[in-house]
Order: structure tokens, then sequence, then C-alpha cells
């Protein structure tokens, strides 16, 4: 992979055959090394003015999200207010990254978000299992696009991924990619259905081949979520995609960060496997939900000097 | 926060170490004055001195070994193995409880990362006393007949890279066997080895059965020559593992060598690269490289070596050198001035003789014995920081073309004591295992050690294992 070039890279994407060399001779995983990697980085001691500046850091990449069958209007206005002003008591605390939701409420959290910067990110592509074909894949993101989502969440066809047609998965992503125009779009790979660490690595690696400017690790949906040598091996993949191309994709994991000890334990992993350039909300996303409450709690308890309690946070 | 996210320090407390302002040596169950000259132990991350510390002379070193004969006649050498499991057992229980204590003095004392400290050297430590103590009552069944009976006085001599660790090596089979123990632990590190003397005697351990005597290399040499020393472990450099070999020659005392070490890790064309870029890191940087099976030669195929090596600048970029007590500190402080200056003096040998030098950018601190991480690249095998052992943070990269060319560079030193081996092919891990003139072979990882694990070296590496059963037969009369 010496001397590479984007030449090279488009010739990769022209076949089957082609896509299945490329991303079956990419360097393999160890999961031992890589899971000892993550747990030896896992113990770095972050503390006061560098804790603080991870906290807001980590508010400002949230995805607050919703993703249940019992969302409505009410639910998402709720959201979207929190996403404005987390914390209404502190009002130099960033917003956040954007508030996800299902299409059909992306209008409700436009409305919402208004103009204060906050994205509105919709999931699409047959959330979250992705088991439909592709004319409805594509209905379902121009759907979210013209309610005036400016990301899409799509998720990848597991089932091709696993029976070897790559072929198929990146054309899918290329076309729901077209179909975003101007919204930004993040791949879902599902790790936790993909179950090893090469599959991982191929699959972002396929997703940033076929334009994806966010890999994201899972819908939340499926159990294991996002894991710390999962997003390693992603993290691992948008710097050597950086250091072939010289462009800067993003990395999201979702689902099972509920902490702000586990979200600063990401932040290490961005910040010393990608690299200090990644520690931007364009660059990396938590989606989660109940973290952005613990960030909030921990905030307060770095600058008053003790803990204050849930109900010092809005719940909503 | 974009580009300047910087950590806070993180300092453990040094208070925890219990620090004293003056230790003294551990002879038949009690701390006493010792009639040598005291030594100052100095803390390398900030050359202050840490505490005075009593030696041992001659008649010292005899009490020792009289007291630890006496020991193995009337008590430890006849107590049954489920008896002595039980004060084997307490010590590694007496470890654990204490490990913070333990973690931060060997920090303070050596140097290293108390990041390591904490989460290898000690708990390895205990480890091993919870190994062999399982051993004790099991001798039998250990592959060197029903009754293997043990040796006598152990006379066991320890280096500065690894102070509680090599201890718990040391005392732990010998305990566990039924040999009794006069230890000597380095004259820069003497600390950790007598809060181990203290943990001896809280885990009520009869009087002699362990015994404790700082001191420089004349009192190694005493003790090793000592005649009431049925036998003796050595773990430090080969030049003085061959003057023991050489004084002992024909006295019929048992020998059990761990000695130098240049490892070979060999990364292949289809390796994990990503995991060897760790494994690399690890090999040379862990413990700043003072470590006798460091990876301190890095065979990489020529097809993938750019690539390689770009990955390993990049992350050997982000290792965090300075304060052994910060709990982000990846590489801490050389142990000694002297040490500092070999390596600096095999560093530039390596700038003569026209290999490529790349330093980590990272910020050194000025006081303090201080290397920064260092790569050289364009090594030849021909070269000095190729062949000679640096026990520094430097790594030497050398490339091969093919896998018969990779065993045999790597094959082509006087030592033997460690390799490693990156592929993704089974077939090849075992292909070089086998072909490896190396006590311990790695495949795809690299210092990962484990009581169950023997340890030992090949050629001018040493001789003897420790560690799993083939390390029982050390310390048993077989």
């Amino acid at each position: 992979m010496s001397a590479p070039s984007t030449t090279e890279l488009s010739e990769v994407t022209r076949d089957d055959a082609s896509l299945r060399r490329f991303l079956h001779g990419l360097p393999g995983v160890d999961q031992v090394g890589v899971e000892q990697r993550a747990a030896t980085l896992g113990t770095r001691s972050i503390k006061k003015a560098s804790k603080l500046q991870a906290i807001d850091t980590a508010i400002s990449m949230v995805d607050l999200t919703t993703l249940e069958g019992a969302d409505t209007p009410g639910k998402v206005r709720t959201l979207t207010a929190k996403a404005r002003r987390p914390d209404p008591e502190y009002a130099e605390v960033p917003h956040v990254g954007a508030v996800c939701v299902y299409p059909d409420l992306v209008a409700t959290a436009v409305a919402g978000v208004g103009d204060s910067g906050v994205g509105v990110a919709s999931v699409a592509t047959a959330f979250p299992s992705g088991r439909s074909n592709l004319a409805v894949k594509l209905a379902d993101t121009e759907l979210a696009v013209e309610a005036g989502a400016t990301e899409i969440d799509m998720v990848i066809d597991r089932g091709a991924f696993l029976s070897g047609r790559y072929g198929q998965v990146y054309e899918e992503i290329v076309a729901v990619k077209a179909a975003c125009g101007d919204a930004h779009l993040k791949v879902i790979l599902e790790t936790g259905e993909l179950s090893t660490y090469d599959n991982v690595r191929r699959a972002s690696w396929l997703a940033l081949l076929a334009g994806g400017d966010f890999i994201k690790t899972s819908t939340g949906k499926v159990s294991p979520a996002a894991t710390l040598p999962v997003t390693h091996v992603m993290l691992q993949a948008v710097r050597d995609w950086r250091d072939r191309t010289g462009e800067l994709r993003g990395v999201k994991p979702a689902g099972g960060i509920r902490t702000t000890k586990d979200a600063i334990r990401y932040l290490v992993a961005v910040h010393e496997v990608a690299g200090p350039e990644w520690l931007t909300p364009k660059l990396f996303r938590f989606g989660a939900s109940s973290l952005l409450n613990d960030l909030l709690m921990q905030r307060r308890t770095q600058l008053e000097g003790h803990y204050s309690g849930p109900d010092y946070v809005t719940v909503d | 926060m974009s580009s300047n996210w910087e950590y806070a320090p993180a300092p453990e407390s040094r208070d925890i170490a219990n620090l004293k302002p003056a230790y003294r040596m551990f002879v038949d169950g009690k701390f006493v004055e010792g009639s040598g000259e005291p030594l100052k132990t100095v803390n390398p991350a900030t050359e202050e001195v840490l505490a005075e510390v009593g030696t041992a002379s001659a008649a010292d070193v005899d009490n020792a070994v009289k007291a630890a004969r006496r020991a193995y006649d009337r008590i430890w050498g006849r107590m049954p193995g489920a008896e002595r499991a039980k004060y084997i057992f307490r010590i590694a229980r007496l470890i654990q409880e204490r490990a913070r204590e333990l973690a931060v003095l060997e920090s303070l004392d050596n140097g290293k990362p108390i990041r390591e400290s904490r989460d290898v050297d000690v708990p390895t430590a205990a480890a091993h006393f919870f190994y062999h103590a399982g051993w004790a009552d099991k001798l039998g069944y250990a592959g060197f007949g029903p009754d293997p009976r043990p040796l006598g006085v152990a006379g066991q001599v320890i280096p500065w890279n690894f102070p509680l660790l090599m201890a718990a090596w040391k005392i732990a089979p010998a305990l566990a066997c039924g040999n009794t123990v006069v230890l000597k632990p380095a004259e820069t590190t003497p600390l950790t080895a007598l809060v181990l003397a203290e943990i001896c005697q809280q885990a009520d351990l009869p009087p002699g059965v362990v015994n404790i005597l700082p001191g420089a290399g004349d009192v190694g040499s005493e003790l090793v020559n000592h005649a009431g020393v049925d036998k003796v472990a050595f773990t430090g450099s080969t030049e003085v593992g061959k003057l023991i070999q050489r004084s002992l020659a024909g006295s019929g005392k048992k020998m059990t060598m761990e000695l130098g070490g240049k490892a070979a890790n060999i990364v292949f064309d289809d390796a994990p690269l990503d995991q060897a870029v760790e494994g690399i890191v690890n090999g040379i940087f862990f413990n700043q490289g003072h470590v006798c099976c460091a990876g301190s030669r890095l065979l990489v195929q020529e097809s993938i070596a750019d690539e390689l090596l770009d990955k390993l600048r990049y992350r050997v970029s982000t290792l965090r050198v300075g304060d052994s007590l910060d709990k982000n500190t990846d590489v801490g402080a050389i142990n000694s001035r002297a040490q500092l200056e070999k390596i600096q003096e095999l560093a530039a040998a390596g700038d003569a003789e026209g290999a490529q030098r790349w330093t980590s950018p990272v910020p050194v601190p000025e006081k303090g014995f201080f290397f920064a991480p260092t790569v050289f690249s364009d090594v030849q095998q021909s070269m000095r920081i190729a062949r000679e052992e640096i026990f520094g943070p430097v790594l030497s990269v050398l490339t091969f073309r093919t896998p018969d060319e990779a065993v045999a560079k790597a094959n082509n030193t006087p030592y033997g004591l460690s390799a490693g081996i990156w592929t993704e092919k089974g077939s090849r891990i075992l292909w070089a295992a086998q072909r490896m003139r190396a006590g311990v072979v790695w495949a795809n990882t690299f210092n990962r050690f484990d009581p169950t694990a023997p340890f030992g070296g090949y050629q001018e590496s040493g001789f003897g294992r420790e560690g799993g059963r083939a390390g029982l037969e050390a310390y048993l009369d077989v």
C-alpha cells in the first residue's frame, strides 16, 4: 500500500472481483492485540482542565438520539430544546452536534432546532435492519432529505456484506450518497453483526470508498453496539484513508456509551489513534441519549466542586 | 478543542509509598544495621535522594547464609509442602493488599512509569507467588520423581530493571521447593525488596527463610562465592554472569543464569500491521527498553518496510515521556546516569556507523535521566547497534527479503533470549518458531509474562528456566 494514489483507489471499485481483492488484501486485525491496546489506552487519567475541555468537546459531539416506536412530535420538541441548550443554568455549554430521529419526525426536529446550528440527522434506508429493496431505501432517504435533514445515517446491507457481495453494498452506498444531496452521509456498519475486526476494517474501507462522510458503528438496536476496540479499528481506517487520499472522514460510535468516563476513553482513542485533528464534531460524534446528562452532571461537578445529582439536570 | 488537548498532570500521590528516610537489611527475620558502607538510592526522574540504605559486609553475608541454613535445616526444608504453601499464599495476598504502595515505591526508586509498575510489575509479582504456592504440595507430580528434594540455601542476585518482580521470580519458586533464600537486590533499586521483606515478616514467615542484603557487586560476589550457598541464581548482564560462572566452576553449586539479549522482532508482509506496530512499541519502549528480552532489533520485510516505519514513527511520537508517577506517562526515566551514558554512547555509535536516527519530538524533562524514544533505520548486521545490547529506548530496524533470510538474521547473534514473529499465517508462525534459537518466542505479541510460562535463554543469554514446571527444576535436587 505504499505510495498510493486516488487513481489506484478508483480502480479497486471497478467490479466485484477487484473490490474483493482489495478488501481481502488489507492487513488483518489481530484481536488480542487491538483489545489489549484499547484496554491500555483506556487507563489514561484525564483530570482538571483537560477533563473540562473533554466534557465540552464531548457535548458538542453528541448526536442526541431518539429512535423509538413511541416517538412523538412532543418528544422530539423536548429533545431539540435540550440539544440547543443542554444546561439552562450554564449558557456557555455548547450545543450538541445534532439530533437524530426517524424520517417522519425530521420536519418537527428541523423546526425545533431552528437556526441554532444543531444538525438534524435522520436514520434511513429501512433502518435498523436494512432489509428492503434499493427503491424503498432511496425513497426513505429522499423523504428525510426533503424534510430538511442535514445528515443521513444509513445502514449497510449486512446480509450482502456477509455473503461477500461487496459490489452490491458499495453500489447501495453510492446511490444513497447521491440521494443525500448536500446532506452528510454516515454509514452504519452494524459492527455487532459483522462479528470480526477484519470485517469491520473491510466494511469501513468499503464505506469510505463509496463516499461515506462518516463511518458509524451501530444502530443501537443490536448488541454489542459500539466498543472501544471496534472504534480503534475504524479510527485506524479513517487515518489510513487520510494518509492515502488527504481527505478527512469522520467516525461515530453509537450505542452503549453512557458515562463521561466512557466518552473520555473514546476521545483519548480519537486523540492518539487517529490524531488531534479528529477532535471536532465535524469528524467525531457520539450516538447517544443518556450520555448527555452524565456529561452535564460531571461538568457541574468540575465547576462546583461537588456532586449535585440527577435532579439538577433536565430529564427529557 | 481541536489540536490542542493537553492532558493535565495526573500524578499518583508519592505519600502512598510510605517512603522512610532509612532502610535496613533483613536477616534472620529482623531488620538490622548492616556493617557495610550505606548507600543512597536516588529517584532517577528527579535525581533526588530517596533514602539511605544500609548494606552488607562480608560478615553480614556470612550471618545471613548461616541464618538461612538454620532455617532450612530446622524448619523450612522439612516442613510439609501444604504448610509452606500457606505462607507463600499469604505473601501473595499481602503483595496484593499493598499493591499501590509497592507500585509507587517501585516507580520512585526505578523511574518506570506508574502505569507499568501498577499494571504489570506488582500484579505479576503477586501472580508468581500464587502460582508457586500452588506447586508447593504437588512437587511429586511435577515430573521430577515422587519426592524431589530441595537444594538448601539459594544465593540470588537480581537486577534493577524489575526490582520487585525479579525478587518474586527468584524467591517464590525457591520457597515453594523448600529452599531458603539470601537475596541481593540491585544497588540502585533496593527499596521494594525491603518492603517485600516486611511482607515476609507480616506473613509470619519463619526467621531466616528469606534474607535480603542490599549492596553493590562486592556483596553479590561475596554471596555467590560463600561456601554455605548450594544454589546460585543470577539475573543481570552477560559480563557479570560470565564472572560468576568462572568463579563457581568446580564448586558443585547449581546455577541458573538469565543474562542479556538482542531479540529480533520479525514482521512479515502479511502481518496485522497496526498490532505489529503496538508489539514493536511494547517490545522496545516498555520499561524504557530496560528489558533483557526487549525486541531491540526489528526485522521487517522490505516490501512493507516504508509503510510500517511511517506507522511506527507516528505511534512512537504519541508516547508520553516524563514523570514516572504521572498515570499518563508511557516512558519513564532511565534508571541511572551510568545507564543513560551507555545508551548515549551506543546511539552515537549508530550515527557514526551510518544508521539513520529518528528521535520522537516528544518533550523530555530537563531534570532527571531521560532519553527520548529513538528509532534507527538503515541498520546493518555489522553495526554495533545491531549486535550489542543497548538496554534503552532505542530500536534498530533491519530489513529482509525472504523468510529464510529473516531467520538467519534473527539467529545471527551471540544471544538468544526471545524473539517475536508477526504474521497472519499460522503455518509460518510454527515454521519460524521452530527455527528461532531463543528461549521465548512470541507470536503476534511481545513482552507478555506469565508465571506458568518458562523463561530463559540460549547461548550468551544464559541457561536454566524460570517459571512454569520447568522453572521448578532449578530449585530441586534432580
